[in-house]
This record gives structure tokens, C-alpha cells and sequence, in this order.
């Protein structure tokens, strides 16, 4: 029998996520997915697996879990986290951003996250739970993908894929910023006509702050309602990751991964795509604001994303030995100093 | 150049026009309204691109009245996809004749639709005129959406148009039929909901297991057809048996 995780304590809203369920829409089955594509691809890139490779999705905190049945080698990716790992009673600690090869019967302790309130935790060989519908996504909503449509829960086994081919653990040197630099951008439309002017001035003027009505589905915003022309209520048409739909509140609600496919609120406008792995790390509290681009120009940033994912996945380097003992020993004094983030000083 | 002048109005980019949605999709809207020459315009386009399958084209999701194109603009641009959509024609005029009309078994009011008896109060009909007036239509499947495998099917009869509840359920039971405005549904799981609750129908809408994964394709119809509580009991079990598929005609 391969390798498997026995999950003692999952983190919160912990779910199996992959790059989501493509093609069905139609059928009203939401893609899904994990909230940040960008720390799902360098996690499986520093496992070894496929951009394809179901991970596990941590919100706030990682899990607590026993690895069984063979070794793996695990990677933390999207937020900052101290990863604990115990054998035989000696604990080693080890940072986000790099391969962990962690023997069979090892505890692993993952704390709480830095920097964002996602993160994405790959397994060399990915969760493998069945395909549903051509992906391994969880649906919450829809009940299945996944762990049967849910979050994981304590108890559960996580059945680990054939692990490839392993060469020396991988570090990622320089870990991306995970702060939006400014304003969130978005693409105005498709029904930015039905809002006043003074409307979507305030939309594009104003401060918003992610209410704690925020999940998976979408972050419900505080701050200045915005005014219709007419009512939020539309003929229902269709929606993408990032719509920003207002119903009859005048507040905006950005819609996310599991977002549903059609709605009859008016949508404002549509989060670029390469803000959204942004959107999905903020957390309750955050302060946001929006800026208008083209598409032209929405489009142009998602290539630019892109060239520099690339830049990082062809950064990964062999984990430098001599540097993961300062590093183990780094944290452990943070730790005892209270710091949680591994980029509090950069 | 040399088209027979009369099928350029079948061209999309003549019927409908595209609406920006952030740069990983665009709707191509073919009209405002609920109509069903304008939702077979929208089923035709989606069939009609999907068999055109331009490069970067990920997936459509058809509407009441617009196509949502998804596109990945790593491999295309808004601008290249919609003048290729836009130069796609739709060919026949197509009117939207239904393609199949399904027979579904319905357990109206008590426990099973708990809102029949305010149905009647609100709309001053008996409980029984109700549901003479929910089952004595065939309605067409428009779009399916909000959860997986639910139908928005319509139209309703106007005396039955009534808004959604003003506080709505936390949790609405899977199988339940239901109506909000000239609309009906059925929920194929449980889901927080505001539809008026009718009945109930053993009949599973939504398998991710089987693909297609809905029991329903947009432009089929729909008859609801009323039983006793046994006649419920009976296909609920026939349903748990994976041995139940609801009857289903091909108009001539």
C-alpha cells in the first residue's frame, strides 16, 4: 500500500483542491478549485507532481497529521508557516516554500499561515481521492470531489498518488510578495449600466473592507453602497471567478472559486485574473480598493503573471543543506520570540 | 462575399452583442428579456462554437438569454474570439421546439411542499387549483445553474406569479419542486433556498458520476404529474435502487 496521510487535526475549512472542474457549467457544476492557482502550481512544482496534482487547501492554519504507510515529501506554498515535523521524539522545524521529505510514522504539525489566509499544501503523488466529473476539486455546495463534498475532518486517510520520480528536495529562493501592490484591478462590466454615475465612482473611489462574511464562495465588502440606476435585479446571466455582483444592499460581493455559474444580480465588474489569486488570500478586515483597466490590458497582466511564474518554477533550486539547519534554527528562535511570519523582516 | 444575402442576419455577431467579464470570459447577450426564440439562440450558439472549437476556448455556459464565453487569454484574446463568434452562423432559424418532454412523478403539499397552502392563500385558488395550474403546463428547460442540475423551467401561468419568500429557508430538502415568479425548479440538493415549496419529486436530477451529469438538456420539456404518498414511497425506492428513470416522450 503507497503512502498515506492520517489527519489528526485538519486545519480550518481545510479542503482537496486541484485546478478545478472545467467543462461543466453548463450543467450548473461550479469549477472550484483552490482560491490561490498560483500557490497550487509552485507546491506541485517543489513536490515533483503535475500542475494538475490535487492538493490540500489550508485556511488560517495548516493540519496536524501522521504520515503512514511510506515516506513523502510535502511543500508548503502561498503563506509563511512552520512546518514541525516529529520522529521518534525529535522535532525538526522546517519553513513554507521548500520541499520537507518526511519519513513513515513522522507527526507533521503545521501552524498558523503568514501573509495570507490561504495556502496550498502539496503531496509528492497528490491527494488521490477519485475524479469526479474529470477533477478531484471539493464542492462543498454540491457535496461531492473531494472527501465526499466536504471538509477534510479528524480521522480521515488521504490516499497519496505514486509519488515521481524523487531528486533532491527543492527550495523555492525568493517567494513571491503576496500583498496586492495597489488597488485590486478590475474589468468594468457587464452591467456597470445599470449603477449611477455617482455609483461607479464610488466603486472605483472609495475604500472597501472584506466583511467575515467571506468563504470560498465569495468575500461580501464593507464600505460606501453604491447607487442603481434602476435595482440590482438583472435577467440571470452568467458568472466568472472574480465577478463582483451587488445585490439590492448596494454592497459588492467578489465572487471566488466556488462561486455559482449564473446570478441575477448585477455584476459591476470582473476581478482581472491575475488579482484574483491576490483576492482569495485577503482575510476579514483587509482594506481593498478597485482600479478600472481594459481588457486589453487585463489580459496583458495575466501574460505578464504568467512569464513570472515561469521565472519562478525555473528558480527552483536543490534545498542548500548547511542553509536548512540556520533556517530550522531560525524559526525555533522566532517562535520562542512570538514571530509567526518568515517574511516579517524582509 | 457570394452568402445568399438572407443568411447574414443567422451570423451571432449580427443577433447579439459582447459584453466585457474580465478577461477570462465575455457574454454574448442575444436580447434582455425571457423569451424562448431568444434562449434557442443562445443554445444554438453555444452548440454552434462548440463544434467550431476555436483555439483558447475553455467552456460556454448558456443563460436565459446570453452565452458566456470562457477563454483562456493565455492562448487568445477577447478581441481574436469575438470575431471569430462573431462570423459563426447560426444557421436555421430555429423556434425553440422542445426536444423531449420528460413525465415527473410529484408529491404535492403537506410535508412535501409545505408552501402549497400559502400558494393558494396568496393567489386565492384551493390548494387543488394549484396544483391543477403547476402540473397542466409543459414547461421548457431555459438554463440550468445556481446549483448543479437545477432547471430554471418556465413559463409559469401568471396567477401563479408570486415573488421569492422574503426570508429564505436555510435548507430546502433535495427533490423539493418549487416556484418564484413565472419560474419552476426542482432542487437536486439541499440548499439554502427562497423558491416557494409545491412538492416533492423522488426523481435524482444530478449525478456527477454519469456524464452528462443532469438528467435534463436545455430545450427539453417538463410535465409534472401528481401521486398519492405510496406512488412517492414506491419511486423513492425504485430512485435508492439506481432502477427508476421518469418517463419521457419525443414530440412528433
Amino acid at each position: 500500500m503507497s503512502a498515506r496521510l492520517h489527519v489528526t487535526q485538519p486545519g480550518p475549512q481545510m479542503t482537496v483542491q486541484d485546478r478545478g472542474r472545467i467543462g461543466f457549467q453548463a450543467f450548473g457544476v461550479p469549477v472550484c478549485g483552490a482560491l490561490d492557482m498560483v500557490a497550487l502550481r509552485l507546491a506541485n512544482a517543489l513536490v515533483g507532481n503535475a500542475p494538475d496534482a490535487a492538493a490540500l487547501e489550508c485556511r488560517l492554519a495548516g493540519p496536524a497529521f501522521t504520515v503512514e504507510g511510506g515516506p513523502a515529501r510535502l511543500a508548503l506554498a502561498g503563506a509563511s508557516a512552520t512546518i514541525e515535523v516529529t520522529t521518534e521524539g525529535d522535532t525538526q522545524r522546517f519553513p513554507a516554500w521548500r520541499a520537507v521529505d518526511v519519513p513513515a510514522g513522522a507527526r507533521v504539525r503545521i501552524g498558523a499561515l503568514g501573509g495570507s489566509g490561504c495556502a496550498v499544501l502539496a503531496v509528492a503523488g497528490g491527494i488521490d481521492v477519485p475524479l469526479v466529473l474529470g477533477s478531484r476539486a471539493t464542492d462543498l455546495k454540491g457535496g461531492f470531489g473531494g472527501l465526499e463534498g466536504r471538509p477534510v475532518a479528524p480521522g480521515d486517510v488521504l490516499p497519496l498518488g505514486p509519488a515521481p520520480a524523487a531528486g533532491p528536495p527543492l527550495e523555492l529562493p525568493r517567494p513571491p510578495a503576496l500583498a496586492p501592490e495597489g488597488p485590486l484591478r478590475v474589468v468594468l462590466g457587464p452591467q456597470a449600466d445599470a449603477f449611477t454615475e455617482d455609483g461607479l465612482a464610488t466603486f472605483l473611489g472609495t475604500p472597501y473592507r472584506v466583511s467575515r462574511e467571506a468563504d470560498r464562495m465569495g468575500m461580501r465588502l464593507e464600505g460606501a453602497p453604491l447607487a442603481f440606476r434602476e435595482s440590482a435585479d438583472i435577467v440571470s446571466d452568467g458568472i466568472a471567478g472574480g465577478s463582483i455582483q451587488v445585490p439590492g444592499s448596494g454592497l459588492p460581493i467578489v465572487l471566488l472559486a466556488d462561486h455559482q455559474t449564473i446570478g441575477g444580480y448585477a455584476k459591476i465588474a470582473t476581478l482581472i485574473s491575475a488579482d484574483l489569486p491576490a483576492a482569495g488570500r485577503l482575510l476579514p478586515g483587509a482594506e481593498l480598493r478597485f482600479a478600472a483597466v481594459s481588457v486589453a490590458e487585463a489580459e496583458e497582466a495575466r501574460r505578464r503573471l504568467e512569464t513570472e511564474i515561469g521565472r519562478l518554477l525555473a528558480s527552483l533550486t536543490p534545498v542548500r543543506e548547511g542553509a536548512r539547519i540556520d533556517e530550522a534554527a531560525l524559526f525555533g528562535e522566532n517562535l520562542i520570540s512570538g514571530v509567526v511570519s518568515a517574511f516579517e523582516s524582509e | 462575399m457570394g452568402e445568399p444575402h438572407e443568411r447574414a442576419d443567422g451570423r451571432i455577431g449580427a443577433l447579439a452583442r459582447f459584453l466585457p467579464v474580465g478577461d477570462t470570459a465575455f457574454a454574448v447577450e442575444f436580447g434582455a428579456r425571457i423569451a424562448p426564440n431568444i434562449n434557442a439562440h443562445v443554445h444554438r450558439a453555444a452548440a454552434v462554437l462548440a463544434e467550431a472549437a476555436p483555439a483558447g476556448l475553455v467552456e460556454t455556459v448558456p443563460t436565459f438569454r446570453s452565452l458566456l464565453v470562457h477563454y483562456d487569454p493565455t492562448l487568445t484574446s477577447a478581441a481574436a474570439l469575438q470575431d471569430i463568434v462573431g462570423a459563426l452562423d447560426l444557421g436555421e432559424a430555429t423556434h425553440g421546439a422542445l426536444a423531449r418532454i420528460w413525465r415527473i412523478p410529484v408529491l404535492y403539499g403537506g410535508e412535501a411542499g409545505p408552501d402549497l397552502d400559502d400558494v393558494a392563500g396568496v393567489t386565492g385558488l384551493s390548494p387543488e387549483e394549484v396544483v391543477v395550474r403547476h402540473a397542466g403546463e409543459v414547461y421548457r428547460v431555459y438554463v440550468q445553474g445556481f446549483l448543479p442540475g437545477f432547471a430554471y423551467m418556465g413559463d409559469l401561468v401568471p396567477e401563479l406569479d408570486l415573488p421569492r419568500l422574503s426570508t429564505p429557508r436555510v435548507r430546502v430538502p433535495p427533490g423539493s419542486v418549487a416556484i418564484a415568479q413565472r419560474m419552476t425548479g426542482i432542487y437536486p440538493v439541499a440548499s439554502p433556498g427562497g423558491w416557494r415549496l409545491l412538492g416533492n419529486t423522488p426523481v435524482r436530477l444530478f449525478d456527477p458520476s454519469h456524464s452528462p451529469p443532469t438528467l435534463f438538456a436545455p430545450g427539453d420539456g417538463v410535465r409534472f404529474v401528481p401521486v398519492d404518498a405510496d406512488t412517492h414511497a414506491d419511486v423513492c425506492r425504485q430512485v435508492a435502487d439506481s432502477a427508476y428513470l421518469p418517463d419521457c416522450e419525443v414530440p412528433a
